[in-house]
């Protein structure tokens, strides 16, 4: 690996732009994770920015237990953020569909539809777990980036991009 | 001006190697005195540094057709045009400069903003059409008052020559000037209250929406240059920096800054106005003051 692309992957562990997604969350995981960007806890220090379109985002952070209406919005937007990329499932909605396992509703858990990289467990899991969360998602980008190579490749737009290789990791609450 | 000064100017300094890094600090200011304002440690100083390079390595969607090679020549040309409008500033003395620079300067000034509503339209994007339709009806009613300044400053002094007119001792009027450019400003870099254009959490990214990757990154470059260029046109203006000969660049420099640490605050402790109230500020406020100097300038020349 070269020195650039050793660089590349050192600015890409430092600026993780997030994108949030709610799949019919209860609102409670999208108040932690505004919070989390709030003065007490401050995700800027690690360049983490909350953007408005997923065009400019690096990490998906998912909330909601993926109901059966939010099903292809989820890929969607998961196949306009470009690559490389990562998903954070934040709360143990898109985990498991927590309380709602088995509604008709639902079609959760979210790793059935997008490969997930950091599950963030809890109900609502703490601002401090979230942060670590997209801590460790901004590492699993970095060497995701390592493995492929720097050069843009260019990839089609809104389109399912599956060949990417689940690396799952768990943020202990 | 010879070609091997307008190159230095270009490639050296205030241009290229002098404005990136100062683009990229100025982003980290504005930033940093939000966060700031909000009780908050914010930003470490490389951050705008390491979302340019991050950026760089990210793909882009691929777009056939004139459209997509149009969204991929907008960012460029905006960027270049803003390097070209910092390279202008008289900073150096005797640098040499040539009669009309101020109109050109004028010019490059206003292409980012042309092409960011171009860049709206070519994405063919709901948000981003309405950011550019917000942006273009931004421009004509703040660029009415901002030409108008310019306009006094350059009419009472008798030339269109910056490095004239950044010699020349200051004037009340241009001072009146000075201010009437410092409130157009905001509308100029898309900042608080004035960020109607590019309005997160309202309509996302606005005219940005669909960029990604270095297109993207091209795009924050041109935001930070232009904050180099029109702090830097205040600060070349009122800073009577050619008076102290190699020392000039730097005192230019403190100045630039204080310019964008006051209108950062300014941007942190205000929230976005809408549409009307702000076309309605610039044409009923501030219109009048423009007007008044422009007429106080011109009836300065009638006396002989």
């Amino acid at each position: 690996m070269n020195l650039w692309n050793r660089f590349l992957c050192s600015c890409r562990r430092r600026s993780p732009w997030i994108f949030h997604m709610n799949s019919g969350s209860c609102n409670g995981c999208d108040i932690e994770l505004v919070a989390s960007l709030s003065p007490r806890y401050d995700a800027e220090q690690l360049g983490v920015r909350l953007e408005g379109s997923p065009r400019h985002a690096d990490i998906l952070c998912v909330t909601g237990p993926v109901t059966r209406n939010s099903v292809g919005a989820i890929k969607t937007v998961y196949g306009q953020v470009c690559s490389p990329k990562a998903v954070v499932a934040i709360g143990s909605c898109p985990a498991t569909t927590n309380v709602f396992v088995d509604s008709r509703t639902l079609a959760g858990p979210l790793n059935q539809h997008v490969p997930v990289d950091v599950f963030v467990p809890g109900c609502p899991p703490r601002p401090d777990a979230i942060i670590q969360g997209i801590a460790k998602a901004a590492e699993i980008l970095a060497e995701r980036g390592k493995a492929q190579p720097a050069v843009a490749i260019v990839a089609h737009a809104d389109e399912l991009e599956t060949n990417e290789a689940p690396k799952t990791s768990e943020v202990q609450p | 001006m010879n070609l091997i000064t307008a190159l230095a100017r270009l490639l050296i300094f205030p241009g290229l190697l002098f404005a990136v890094p100062a683009a990229w600090f100025f982003l980290w200011v504005e930033r940093k005195s939000v966060a700031w304002m909000q009780g908050r440690i914010g930003p470490p100083f490389l951050q705008p540094f390491y979302d340019f390079i991050k950026l760089l390595g990210k793909t882009t969607p691929s777009r056939e057709g004139i459209g997509g090679l149009l969204m991929r020549a907008w960012p460029l040309l905006a960027v270049s045009s803003a390097v070209g409008a910092v390279a202008l500033l008289p900073v150096l003395p005797s640098s040499g400069g040539f009669e009309g620079d101020l109109i050109l300067l004028l010019a490059l000034l206003e292409l980012p903003a042309l092409c960011i509503i171009a860049a709206g339209f070519s994405s063919r994007s709901i948000f981003g059409e309405i950011g550019a339709a917000r942006e273009a009806v931004m421009a004509v009613a703040y660029n009415v008052v901002f030409l108008l300044a310019v306009v006094s400053i350059a009419a009472a002094q008798h030339t269109f020559r910056l490095e004239t007119l950044a010699g020349l001792p200051s004037t009340p009027l241009r001072w009146l000037g000075l201010a009437a450019i410092l409130v157009c400003l905001p509308a100029k870099l898309h900042i608080n209250p004035f960020s109607l254009p590019n309005a997160e959490q309202e309509i996302y990214s606005g005219p940005m929406i669909e960029f990604a990757g270095p297109e993207l990154a091209m795009w924050e470059l041109s935001h930070g240059l232009e904050w180099v260029a029109g702090t830097g046109l205040v600060a070349a203006l009122a800073a009577p920096h050619l008076a102290f000969g190699w020392l000039g660049p730097i005192l230019f420099v403190v100045f630039s800054f204080a310019i964008v640490l006051l209108l950062s605050t300014a941007s942190a402790a205000t929230a976005r106005v809408a549409i009307d109230t702000s076309v309605r500020f610039y044409w009923q406020c501030t219109l009048i003051f423009a007007v008044l100097a422009v007429s106080t300038a011109l009836l300065l020349r009638v006396r002989p």
